[in-house]
Formats: structure tokens, sequence, C-alpha cells
């Protein structure tokens, strides 16, 4: 337990241990028949390595790590039609900083913006929106981008340029939702799991209902959770002692944070703006049904698709590159140490999946987190 | 991007557009009060909310303000976050964002 003492209450840390240690022993888990647990959001995917949660809780809990990083599943086509747009004379191309480094076929955002595009790093899609207030006679993109957390964002931003009549601006709508994955992952013959640490900030926006299906049809339990270690921990305890009284339930460990119906005017502004597409795709899992959001008819005037004459699904599909296990270490199936181009072809410097890219990503999280714990563990 | 960040609402700047100054770690920042507007504007000066990609997404305590930016700085998130809005001002002001930031 040498990292206990990082938490700031290494006692409630220690407490939640023993708790966690002595329902794993009553459930009989062990390393070779682990209990395996998905925590969705990538803000926990970082979490977990920064504090070593993964080697501080028995070796009878196997930490699964989700989709819950926009940036990791961004379809390659999706980059290279920003680089497109935004290499149009007279665009300014607005995006998240996150989004930069993401690796297209001919090359990233940041690369097009040294070639010459006009490529700004947005902290808002508001900032974006002031852009094109500003520059009329320029046509102004911003990048949508996210799950549950941001697609209030470009909604709301929406909802104002139509009321402003602001006609130089535009979104480039990318959002995803976080359920139809977590059905896809649950309805995967090969995907076993056993229980769900959810999401905190997507689940402040949505609400914990959303989830009703993970423990209605399919018989799991999930945990809404926050993203300080002792929530995590929490959490996985509650996980546990669900799995132990053999109930499946949605339970909210961050309910200091997370409303059980959501925040209603961000709810009636996705619905308003956006509907579910058809399918999407997903970077290592391939198209989920009704997992992306498009623009509505009624905002066809600020939405890039229609402006730009990009629909999705135009552009062939890209495989991954050479030697890139981003897919298996997506599904949980590959840790991603085991991909033959980790630290080799690809590192956080020069990503080559976009598992690297983020700091949510599995990838960028053992690299970062992996070499400092292992130095550690040799004292 | 998917972490919010606390920040204190210091005034109301646009009544009209629901925008007001957040204090973000000593930074200020101008952010859409709209998804906590379910009272007076007036209302949430002086409280202290998480901010997403600069809206206000929730009502928080300022206990739980002050423990969520401990766990963002350890996350390095915090640093994160405070850059973007750095560079948002810097893609505002018209400046090619990353240059003049070495
Ligand atoms: S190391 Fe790189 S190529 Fe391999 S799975 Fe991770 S991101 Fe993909």
């Amino acid at each position: 337990m040498r990292y206990v003492q990082e938490f700031r209450d290494p006692k409630a840390a220690q407490g939640v241990l023993r708790a966690i240690e002595a329902v794993c022993t009553e459930i009989g888990c062990t390393a070779d028949d682990p209990l395996r647990i998905m925590e969705i959001c990538g803000g926990h995917t970082h979490a977990i390595f920064r504090y070593g949660l993964d080697k501080l809780v028995p070796a009878g809990i196997e930490f699964i790590h989700g989709p819950g990083c926009p940036v990791c599943v961004l379809p390659m086509a999706r980059v290279d039609d920003c680089v497109e747009i935004a290499e149009q004379p007279g665009v300014i191309f607005c995006t998240f900083g996150d989004a930069m480094r993401v690796p297209g076929t001919r090359k990233s955002l940041l690369q097009a913006k040294a070639d010459g595009a006009d490529i700004r790093m947005v902290y808002s899609p508001l900032d974006a929106l002031e852009l094109a207030r500003r520059n009329p006679d320029r046509e102004v993109v911003f990048f949508g981008l996210g799950f549950e957390t941001t697609t209030p964002s470009t909604a709301l931003t929406l909802q104002q340029a139509k009321r402003e009549e602001i006609g130089n601006f535009s979104v480039f709508c990318n959002h995803i939702t976080v359920p139809p994955p977590i059905r896809a992952l649950l309805e995967d013959p090969h995907m076993i799991l056993d229980g769900f640490v959810g999401p905190g900030h997507v689940s402040m926006v949505t609400g914990i209902h959303c989830y009703d299906f993970v423990a209605d049809e399919f018989g799991k339990p999930i945990v809404v959770a926050g993203f300080e270690p002792l929530d995590l921990l929490q959490s996985v305890l509650m996980v546990l002692r669900q799995i132990a009284e053999g109930r499946a339930e949605v339970e909210n460990q961050y309910a200091r944070v997370v409303p059980e119906h959501g925040n209603p005017v961000s709810l009636a502004a996705i619905a308003d703006v956006y509907e579910p597409r058809p399918s999407f795709e997903w970077r290592g899992l391939g198209e989920i049904d009704a997992s992306g959001l498009r623009i509505r008819e009624g905002y066809r005037a600020w939405d890039t698709e229609a402006k730009f004459g990009i629909g999705y699904g135009a552009r062939p599909k890209v495989a991954e590159p050479e030697g890139c296990a981003c897919g298996a270490v997506m599904t949980g199936r590959m840790k991603p140490v085991a991909c033959p181009q980790f630290g080799r072809g690809c590192t956080p410097d020069t990503p080559l999946g976009a598992l690297m890219v983020s700091s949510e990503g599995a990838c960028a999280a053992y690299w970062t987190y992996g070499g400092a714990r292992a130095v550690a563990a040799a004292e | 991007m998917c972490l919010g960040i606390p920040g204190q609402i210091v005034s109301i700047t646009d009544a009209g557009r629901q925008m007001g100054m957040a204090e973000v770690s000593g930074v200020r920042r101008e952010v859409s009060l709209a998804p906590v507007a379910d009272r007076p504007l007036e209302a949430l000066v002086g409280e202290w909310v998480l901010i997403h990609v600069g809206f206000a997404m929730a009502v928080i305590d300022e206990h739980e303000a002050q423990e969520t930016l401990i766990a963002l700085r350890e996350l390095g998130e915090a640093q994160e976050a405070l850059e973007q809005m750095a560079e948002g001002d810097r893609a505002l002001a018209g400046v090619h964002a990353g240059e003049g930031t070495a």
C-alpha cells in the first residue's frame, strides 16, 4: 500500500481498501479469475493510473479501460474532414486543444496549421462564436467533439448563433453519447464484464437513468463516480457489494455533483439542436447504432456538413496504421504495453494511435505513470 | 476537456445572454450561466460552479470546489484548463495560438 500516503486522507483510503479486500474474499475473486470492472470515462482512466489504483486494489480486481475518451475514438476519416475544411480559403477553424495532435491519414490539425491553415485552439465554443462576430467576412467553423459533457456547450452556442443570426458560424458535429457503446460492449460475447464505474461529469448532464438498461437488461451493477481517488475506491466497493449481494442497480456515488435527473437546461438544448445519427463509427470499435449526434434540420444553416457538403460516411473508412493495436486495447483485450508499437513507434510526442494522444487515453496514461511506478516499485 | 474546473461567480456581465464573470484559480473568465440559470442570475453571484468549456454546469459548495481543485492540480488538469483559457484569449486577440507562448 505504498501509494496510499499520496492521498489527502490516507486513513479513509486504507479503510475503503480493507473493505474492498473483505468483499473480494467473500466473493472469492482471484488473480486467475478476477472480477472485471470497466471504468467508462477517460478521466477515471487517468486518475486510476495517476494514483496507481490498479495496483492498490486486490489482484482479484481487474480494471478494463472503457471507450470514454472522445479524442481516442474519433475516426481518422473525420480528422481528414477537419483538415480539408480548415485548408479552405477564408476559413477560421476552431478546436479544443486536445484534438490538435490526433493523426489523420494526411496530417494532423497541428501539421495543417504549420502548413498555413488558420486553425485556432479555443477554450470554449463561445470563443469561436465571438471570432465569427469579430470576423464577419470569414467563415468560422467549430469542431464539436465530446460526450454529453461538452454537447450542451455547442448546443447552447448554436442556439445563441441562431438567435443573433450569425451566419458565418457553423459547428462540425462529432458529438457522441455514452450509453450506446456500453450496450455494444455488453452485447459483445467476447467481452466479459462484471460491473461498471460510470462517468461523473457526463452524468451531471444526463442524470443516472440512462444507465438503467445496464442493470435491468444485462444484470450488471453500475456506480456513477467522482474522479478523486477516494471516489473511485468507494465506487469500486459499491460495485463489489452489489455483486456480493446479488444485486444489479444504478447507484450514484457522486450525488454531491450529479443530480438524479441531470441538468434540465442542457438536456433541453441538446434535444432542440441535435438528433441521433443512424450509426457512427468509433475508432477501434466500429459502427455503433445511434451513438453519434447530428444537427437537426432547424439548424441546417449552422451545420458545417451542410455548408461544406461533407456528409458523414462519404469518405472511405480508414484502416488503422500497421502494427497498431488500438482496437484491441480499446476493448480491453490487450494491455497497452502488449502493443508492438508501445514506446517504440508510438509515444505521446509521436502518437501513432489516438490512445497515445490524450492524457485520458489508456496508452498515454500507461506511458506517463507506468514508468514512474516501475521505478518506485524497484526501490 | 471532459473534467470541469471550479470557479466562483463574481459578477453578471450580460444578463440578456446569461453571461457572468468567474474567477478560476485567480484567473477571470467570462462564462455562460445558462445551465444553472434556474434561479435569478443575481443569486449566482458568490456561488461556486463547475465550469466545462466556458459553461457553468452545476452549482457546488465551496468545500467541494476546493477539494476538486486540489484533485485537478494533482492530475495536471487544472493547469491544462487554465492554459486552454489563455489559449482561447489569444485566439480571440487574433494571435495565432502557439506563437509567442514560449
Ligand atoms: S501504443 Fe499506440 S498504436 Fe499501440 S494501442 Fe496504444 S495508441 Fe495504439
